[in-house]
């Protein structure tokens, strides 16, 4: 098998074979994109290895993460390209892919209405929970919980948009599209002047879960706070903290809590793991909330502040976050255990650098929280 | 001027480096099969590796115009694609009132006039698609990730057919499509079916080599030595965990400084008093302090030795 003597396939058998192999490895290659990439080996030849790759790249690969993945594959692919074949059974699923972007409205409004019924029986057993920590909870308990969890709306407050609404105050920007308009219905008699005014926008709302061992009992139902949170809704970004960082926002973005939450387990691998805040924020900064994400944003973290990193890291990371963002809550579910001090070396540092702290460990605690994130 | 259409990987690469870009292999390898197969090319990356800069430097070896539109949360058609001249609208209006033909004419033939392309302000999107056949204008879309969802949806659109409606005057058709250039920083993901329909290529910092061509390239006042050694401490610089290591950009202007400096050799005081062309944050100039400049100058020292 490894006697390489001429290159057997065609262009289409070589890029079907690839994208099989990458779809194996949970990179997504729709049809469209296999198409480009046989177009392109059209052009640069299936015979230069270099060639090939980079034509794979540019077609097939759509973000940083999965370079190294997609690296390895090839690798693997271009040492047996002559022994794999096309694959014809694949095409029927790669259809399933390609129309996922949007689902909103309608599966809204069904949800609602068929649970009607059912809520009133579930409120009065929520009612009863609304003050029972969290550490305490059964699995049963949980699922009434997150039925009151996804009732709390969150929102960010909103902020001045740079998009203008008609307005019906004077000495506000003139508004001279419909001014032209006015005065042509005039027939450009003296006109009426209109004017708009800044409209608004929610601002940005970033969740950042600490999963790590010492948060356990709580973290299970924090996420799915943040999944009440983040599904269904535009910017509202989630990850999850630990000995590594993760983002989450798409796979909490199914309505489907179940699914979500599903989705979220797999993805985040540091799960229950040990804590390395001050690092793990600092690759938040970095890679996400200093470009762009947190510039002017609510930031949202719900951790206890255990750390075993060193707390000066941790202090310099809440520094710079709070520098960019519009507000830094922290959400402690520790806070209110009596004669609680903000003893955890790591919460000790960050304190300085908080906007609002507060407690976060029933179903009281988080709609205070949910409050006050609107409000601040 | 008609464009030309490369034919090899080879013609690409050496039609950039004549004027001043030195691709590596896959973003040469993305740039002609963008240019060969009319897809818009999505170029992400850390700030100040090159991507706004390839850009322009495709619409000078094309000999096309260059088209910019760069992206702000907000922006929207009215500013990317194309709105109306009010007050000339408004001046106009009012000339037809004083002439008296505002009462004679009806509605509909003042409002066709008011809505005729002569008020039509034209913005980039907009221009790069009305263009005289066999022109390809370089339209680059920049910062894509600043813009608002909406408007990505709607880029979409525009560039999977290349054309543009406007109500009142009808549809304009790109005859050529014009060469598309995205980039973004990453702020946050660009949506996966606008990526879909690009081209895609994620552009890293150039390997120490290709770095100290890209100097001598750009910076041909630099002597040899200081070349490799900017590029060597450069390279230590990016290995020492800061918080914006230093792009490309960083290396050009420093180069550039210590030419103008006429500094021959990298020294730790030198290096000290221009920490601020290539660092931003005074954070980073501290880490590096606390890493020792000495170690710096150390290995930029040694960058230079290497065939030097």
């Amino acid at each position: 098998m490894s006697e390489i003597t001429t290159v057997a396939s065609t262009p289409e058998q070589l890029a079907v074979g690839f994208a099989r192999i990458l779809r194996r490895l949970e990179i997504p290659t729709p049809l469209d994109s296999v198409l480009t990439f046989i177009t392109s080996l059209s052009l640069v030849g299936i015979d230069d290895r270099d060639a090939v790759y980079w034509a794979a790249r540019a077609t097939l690969v759509r973000q940083p993460e999965d370079i190294t993945v997609f690296n390895r594959a090839f690798a693997v692919f271009w040492e047996h390209r002559e022994s794999i074949e096309a694959a014809e059974e694949e095409v029927s699923k790669m259809t399933l892919m390609l129309d996922t972007d949007e689902e909103e409205g309608s599966s809204d409004g069904n949800a609602e209405a068929s649970d009607e019924p059912s809520i009133t029986l579930r409120f009065s057993g929520v009612e009863s929970l609304r003050d029972k920590d969290f550490a305490d909870y059964t699995n049963d308990e949980m699922r009434q919980a997150q039925k009151f969890m996804e009732s709390l709306r969150v929102a960010g407050p909103p902020r001045a948009s740079l998009r203008t609404v008609p307005s019906h105050r004077r000495g506000t920007r003139p508004d001279m599209r419909r001014t032209v308009r006015a005065s042509l219905a005039a027939a450009g008699e003296p006109m009426r002047r209109r004017f708009t005014s800044p409209g608004e926008k929610s601002r940005r709302i970033v969740f950042l879960l600490d999963v790590s061992g010492s948060m356990e009992p709580y973290a299970r139902a924090l996420v799915r706070f943040v999944h009440a949170g983040v599904a269904g809704r535009q910017r509202v970004e989630a990850f999850t903290l630990g000995t590594r960082l993760t983002r989450v926002s798409r796979e909490l973005s199914s309505k489907d809590p179940d699914r979500a939450l599903r989705a979220t387990g797999e993805q985040v691998r540091d799960w229950s793991g040990g804590t390395r805040l001050g690092e793990t924020l600092r690759l938040f900064n970095d890679e996400w909330g200093v470009r762009g994400m947190a510039r002017g944003a609510i930031v949202v973290i719900l951790s206890d502040g255990w750390d075993r990193g060193d707390p000066a890291v941790l202090a310099e990371q809440m520094q710079r976050l709070q520098r960019i963002s519009f507000r830094t809550i922290w959400v402690n579910p520790l806070k209110v255990t009596p004669g609680y001090a903000p003893l955890a070396r790591g919460m000790a540092a960050a304190l300085p650098y908080v906007d609002e702290f507060v407690e976060g460990h029933s179903l009281d605690a988080l709609e205070r929280l949910t409050r006050v994130i609107n409000h601040a | 001027m008609v464009p030309m259409q490369p034919t090899t990987t080879q013609e690409v690469a050496a039609g950039l480096a004549e004027h001043g870009y030195l691709a590596d292999d896959g973003l040469v390898t993305a740039v002609f099969l963008s240019l060969s197969l009319g897809r818009p090319l999505f170029l992400e990356g850390e700030a100040g590796v090159g991507k706004t800069e390839l850009a322009k430097t495709i619409a000078r070896w094309q000999g096309s115009e260059l088209i910019r539109l760069q992206c702000y949360e907000g922006i929207d058609a009215s500013q990317a694609v194309y709105d109306w001249d009010y007050s000339r609208q408004l001046l106009h209006l009012r000339a037809a009132e004083a002439t008296g033909e505002a009462r004679f004419s009806n509605t509909a033939d003042l409002e066709g006039q008011l809505y005729g392309e002569k008020f039509l302000l034209k913005r980039a999107v907009l221009r790069a698609i009305d263009q005289p056949a066999g022109v390809r204008p370089i339209l680059l879309i920049d910062e894509i990730d600043r813009a608002d969802d909406e408007f990505e949806a709607y880029l979409l659109e525009v560039l999977s057919d290349f054309q543009v409606t406007v109500p009142e005057v009808g549809t304009f058709t790109a005859t050529t499509p014009p060469i598309v250039i995205l980039t973004s920083n990453r702020t946050r993901d660009v949506h996966d079916a606008l990526k879909r329909r690009c081209l895609y290529h994620w552009v890293e910092h150039p390997t120490f080599e290709r770095e100290v061509e890209i100097v001598r390239l750009r910076v041909p006042e630099a002597s040899d030595v200081l070349a490799r050694q900017v590029a060597g401490a450069v390279q230590a610089l990016r290995g020492i965990n800061l918080y914006k290591p230093p792009g490309v950009a960083e290396t050009i202007d420093w180069a550039t400084a210590l030419g103008k400096l006429g500094v021959t050799e990298i020294d730790e005081i030198i290096l000290e008093r221009t920490l601020g062309t290539v660092l931003k944050y005074r954070e980073d100039q501290t880490r590096v302090q606390d890493h020792g400049i000495a170690a710096i100058v150390q290995q930029a020292f040694d960058a230079g030795l290497l065939h030097g």
